[in-house]
């Protein structure tokens, strides 16, 4: 029972904070500086995990369909296969997973310790809305960041599909790209970037939320590090999946 | 917005009530703080000193009881409209919680920097002043993580006072210091008391500075600060509160403390 109670309370308290999140987007003060510090922090600071996941990725994907694929005698259909799955599923949830990894777990152990220091209870002291100057600009960042962040993965994921194509799997270049272009749809591409602004979003809500319930001075701000990540990787995928479900019921 | 029921005091404390749980902090605590006038509580850990603090602050808020801040109820009062009533308030925290992302310009000026309009010269005019005060003038551009605690409370004092608050709260200023250093933050609480005429309250349990502050004044002779006993006028401006079981179990100035038959009182004392 005592569980069930806590993790109300929990669920409330983050409801409470979303809330909060957009009466901050909506109203002054907005603190602009602190968003472009976090739009360059959490953008451009994760550019490299991007590149190297989704290329990576794009790899091992155009290798193992080539395989599968062989059965059929349908080789050159890789690019199709790879840009589909790229575009759809791998790129939105690896890119949000490897920032839950990087961005998410310094914004908790950045806030959690900020809480256990007494710096957000500072900040209100000073007048300050620790939301709105603290959150506020790390979610907006996370929101904006993670679908060009994906988009870039999308992009380094399809052309090491066509790099292994091309020099292992001997399909043609030209064949490759055709196929890209002709197993991709329009609506893939809407879902390829619809996704990871849920993704981004929630990432970062969960991030800040668990940070600002850290207690226990640096042992709580360790403890509040991993939840965020088990939390926020959780939520990632079980969200992708009702994500998955609401779009292709309605866009398709 | 009620009416101002509580003439010019600084701070009013009426039958105030906090419990977390089932575990009682405060109990009907009542006190006035007069403006010019200082309180240092004191009482054992986990006595409800430091959420008194945070009561006036407005971080918490009261199960039962009024607080009025300059004339202001605030106990009912919305975040949003808090923030205004921060505007007279300086905090002290416990450790400094000084921004450790920020320099030590970047924290003075923290609330100037980003929560007024005021032109950044005018700030930095505003951090030299303050900083010079507390004696930190050559620091400014270092970062909290290369200051010494001692050096850390006093840039925090400098940061409460930079928005010049009417009222300014201590809490625990000396605690984890050593007697020497501590002895350079009791002289700025005395400075601020004595020369601004700031209202204070000092949340304690190091008694030696508690006593060292409530029987001491700074005075300018000659263009020389000079810190002495208090004359009796200046010591009645500093009284002491003691927190006992989430009650005040003794309010007035040193000598009646020190004078006091009550067990508790004298255990706590010895």
């Amino acid at each position: 029972m005592s569980w069930l109670k806590r993790a109300a309370l929990e669920t409330q308290e983050y409801l409470r904070l979303i809330g909060q999140i957009f009466r901050g987007l909506i109203s002054p003060p907005i603190y602009v500086r602190d968003i472009i510090e976090q739009l360059d922090a959490i953008g451009v600071g994760s550019l490299t995990v991007v590149l190297l996941t989704g290329m990576f990725t794009g790899m091992v994907l155009a290798l193992q369909s080539g395989m599968t694929l062989d059965q059929f005698g349908a080789r050159s259909m890789v690019g199709r296969l790879v840009s589909a799955s790229m575009v759809k599923e791998l790129g939105p949830v690896l890119t949000a997973l490897m920032v839950t990894g990087r961005v998410g777990s310094g914004i908790a152990a950045e806030i959690g310790s900020m809480v256990v220091t007494e710096q957000i209870a500072a900040l209100r002291a000073l007048g300050t809305d620790p939301i709105r100057k603290l959150v506020v600009p790390r979610v907006v960042a996370g929101t904006v960041m993670l679908p060009i962040l994906t988009a870039i993965a999308d992009g380094v994921g399809v052309f090491g599909g066509a790099l292994i194509s091309n020099f292992q799997l001997r399909v043609a270049g030209s064949v490759f790209w055709n196929n890209v272009v002709q197993g991709l749809y329009l609506q893939d591409v809407w879902m390829g970037l619809i996704k990871p602004v849920v993704l981004g979003f929630a990432l970062v809500t969960i991030a800040c939320h668990v940070g600002l319930r850290t207690k226990g001075g640096t042992q709580g701000v360790g403890r509040s590090t991993t939840n965020a990540v088990v939390a926020a990787s959780v939520a990632v995928l079980a969200l992708d999946f009702f994500v998955t479900k609401i779009l292709i019921a309605t866009i398709y | 917005m009620e009416p101002d029921r509580s003439g010019a005091a600084a701070v009013v404390f009426e039958d105030v009530s906090l419990a977390f749980d089932d575990k009682v902090i405060l109990d009907e605590v009542s006190f006035t703080l007069d403006h010019g006038h200082m309180k240092i509580i004191l009482g054992a850990s986990g006595a409800g000193k430091s959420t008194v603090l945070r009561l006036i602050l407005g971080l918490l808020k009261p199960d039962s009881g009024s607080i009025f801040i300059n004339g202001v109820r605030i106990d009912q009062m919305a975040e949003r409209d808090l923030m205004k009533v921060r505007d007279g308030l300086g905090m002290v925290f416990q450790e400094g919680a000084l921004f450790d992302s920020l320099t030590v310009r970047e924290n003075v000026g923290y609330k100037l920097f980003e929560e007024t309009d005021m032109p950044i010269p005018h700030v930095d005019a505003r951090v030299n002043e303050v900083l010079g005060f507390v004696g930190l003038s050559e620091f400014r551009d270092r970062m909290p993580s290369e200051l010494s605690g001692g050096q850390r409370r006093r840039v925090a004092i400098a940061r409460a006072l930079a928005a010049k608050p009417r009222v300014l709260l201590y809490d625990e200023p000396t605690t984890g210091l050593d007697p020497i250093t501590a002895l350079t933050i009791d002289d700025q609480v005395i400075k601020l008391r004595d020369l601004e005429h700031v209202s204070s309250i000092v949340v304690t349990h190091q008694l030696r500075d508690a006593f060292h502050i409530a029987t001491h004044e700074a005075a300018m002779a000659n263009g020389q600060l000079e810190f002495r006993k208090a004359s009796p006028e200046r010591a009645a401006l500093t009284e002491f509160i003691m927190l006992k079981d989430g009650k005040v179990a003794f309010e007035g100035p040193a000598p009646e403390l020190q004078e006091s038959d009550d067990e508790y009182l004298r255990a706590f004392l010895s």
